[in-house]
């Protein structure tokens, strides 16, 4: 499979944006040839700012951009950009809905050998909970690039989810790519997984795998978390009445718990929640954490097959 | 009427409808308000360029009252320069009110919700850059509180405003000296107020935030001041001018009503006898 990185990605994407609107302004801290808003500065640096290691005062200034018609995107480690600063996300940027973009790499455990410190299983969860804020986590690179390009367009705050390198494409190009409503991956009706971020090709991969043993699986990546599509969770519901999803985060607060939401209150199918079992976990290579998270086309298999009987 | 006892009235008026509010709502942070109320009167009927028939003018001067308790002061200014009316002060922190507890960037002429401290001073540096790119001459006034000088984030603003230069900034710092559980030495000593902001490279000028002509001034010196951002440290006194809680901390949020009622319906009587400015202003 080809791989891209979705870091570079989302900088490539700020500097299109950027050429496109002159109001977008892009805010670091400290991070920039981390996150890649390195190529934004570059391309324009008299709209970068680098605050500097200080993530709250980050995203207060990107609310005071905001109220003068800037469309800032406040870049920080998904850690420190979901929890340093999740006061004054609330507060500055979502209690007056304002037009904050926050573009979030390095979520879930893609941090991987520096620890549970830099690691990041809890951020849906946190913003999620947030009134206002749209919550995005796109594929791949090309995923990520067409939530920037759409978070542009979209007034509010958005919180981008991003992952690091190597993330294997799965769409050709940005616009394949249906925010609202996520993409169909693979069809069939005898279960449906619902997945995200670097998740989603392992849950194609186990469902071209299950095809030729006769199991035929849905598979819908899901890039916007909240609002979440309803009514693209409830046809798969009636289609397929029974559903896994699999995600990068705690079992508790992320994708699982979105479309558990949905379904109980409308059409209570068996669900089944693959992700981070609420632990932390600790440093090691990224493939060797989500192997203990079970996060892996043969555990998904195996929980799609058990699932069934 | 000469501008300096022009500008005494109003801040009075701002006073009377600080303790009115307050006791009619039954909750609030009188001490912080009134403290701010002379600072607050030089702002809006003097110094700032602002427009309330249209207060998201894009070339207005913004203030961020980033010590949000004192929100009814903020009130009582935007009231009595047209906001909105002052029918609407007597519903402050009632449910369906757009006068919230603490400001609210929904509120007319309110430029940045704030009251969880320490965050005022970042959005206004997003202001004062903002005006930066887009070549705009409006300057960015945010008021801040000495117990919120105890909030990190309040540090980590000032570095950036001192980095970018922004000489389009102007903290007011309402120096009163007490927070909610005690003076701000018991709290948490700051030591010399003065040399922390200078060694963050500030122009730092000293007041007695109750004398008119020295806050004007004051105004008029950070204007002229470019290239680094200038803070005003005002000597205030906590309470001021409800003299039965003034300089006590307890008093930071409301204690007594039924004493404050009294108080409000006396500082009306004194207030209808006392000058001819306040006699049809006053509810």
């Amino acid at each position: 499979m080809q791989t891209a990185s979705m870091r570079t990605a989302y900088g490539e994407a700020l500097v299109e944006a950027g050429r496109e609107n002159k109001n977008i302004v892009v805010l670091e801290a400290d991070l920039s040839k981390a996150t890649k808003t390195s190529l934004f500065a570059k391309a324009f640096p008299e709209r970068f700012f680098n605050i500097g290691i200080a993530e709250q005062n980050m995203m207060s200034m990107a609310a005071g951009f905001a109220t003068c018609g800037k469309v800032p995107f406040a870049t920080a480690l998904a850690v420190f950009a979901s929890m340093r600063a999740l006061e004054q996300v609330r507060t500055s940027v979502c209690i007056g809905n304002l037009n904050v973009k926050i573009g979030a790499p390095y979520g879930g455990l893609a941090t991987a050998e520096n620890g549970p410190t830099h690691q990041c299983i809890s951020d849906i969860n946190m913003m999620r909970g947030l009134p206002n804020m749209t919550v995005l986590a796109p594929s791949d690179a090309v995923s990520c690039k067409a939530c920037v390009h759409w978070a542009v367009k979209h007034k509010g705050p958005v919180y981008i989810r991003i992952l690091r390198d190597g993330e294997p494409v799965l769409y050709e190009k940005k616009e394949d790519v249906n925010i609202e409503n996520g993409n169909r991956l693979h069809e069939g009706n005898d279960m449906a997984i619902i997945c995200n971020g670097f998740t989603s090709h392992m849950a194609l991969q186990a469902a071209e795998e299950l095809t030729k043993e006769g199991m035929h699986v849905t598979v819908h990546d899901i890039f916007c978390i909240k609002p979440i599509a309803a009514d693209v969770i409830l046809d798969i519901a009636q289609k397929c009445k029974r559903i896994i999803t699999v995600e990068e985060h705690n079992i508790y607060g992320g994708l699982g718990s979105a479309v558990a939401e949905v379904i109980s209150q409308s059409r209570p199918v068996p669900l089944k929640i693959m992700g981070v079992n609420d632990y932390f976990s600790d440093s090691g290579s990224h493939k060797d954490l989500l192997e203990r998270a079970g996060l892996t086309v043969e555990n998904i298999i195996r929980q799609v097959k058990d699932f069934v009987e | 009427m000469n501008k300096k006892e022009e500008l005494e009235r109003w801040a009075q008026l701002l006073r009377y409808d600080v303790v009115r509010m307050i006791s009619n709502a039954n909750s609030g942070h009188p001490g912080g308000s009134l403290s701010a109320a002379d600072i607050a009167a030089c702002l809006y009927f003097n110094e700032m360029n602002i427009r309330p028939d249209e207060p998201d003018w894009p070339d207005r001067d913004r203030f961020i009252l980033s010590k949000g308790h004192a929100a009814p002061v903020l009130y009582a200014a935007l009231a009595r320069k047209g906001y909105f009316s002052i029918e609407t002060l007597k519903t402050l922190r009632t449910a369906g009110s757009m006068l919230q507890g603490h400001p609210d960037i929904h509120t007319p002429g309110v430029d940045m919700t704030t009251g969880c401290l320490g965050q005022g001073l970042s959005a206004g540096c997003g202001m004062a850059l903002s005006a930066r790119l887009d070549k705009k001459s409006y300057r960015v006034y945010v008021m801040m509180g000495c117990g919120e000088m105890n909030e990190g984030q309040v540090w980590e603003s000032v570095m950036s405003a001192a980095h970018f230069k922004l000489d389009n900034i102007l903290v007011i710092l309402d120096y009163n000296q007490l927070q909610f559980d005690g003076s701000v030495r018991e709290v948490l000593n700051p030591g010399s107020m003065k040399k922390r902001w200078e060694g963050f490279n500030w122009n730092v000028i000293e007041i007695n935030g109750h004398d008119i002509n020295e806050i004007l001034s004051s105004f008029k010196k950070a204007k002229e001041t470019k290239d680094i951002p200038t803070v005003i440290i005002a000597d205030t006194i906590k309470g001021r001018g409800v003299k039965f809680i003034e300089k006590d901390y307890m008093w930071h949020s409301l204690m007594d009503n039924k004493k404050f009622t009294e108080y409000a319906e006396q500082m009306r009587e004194e207030l209808k006898n006392a000058d001819s400015f306040y006699a049809d202003r006053l509810w």
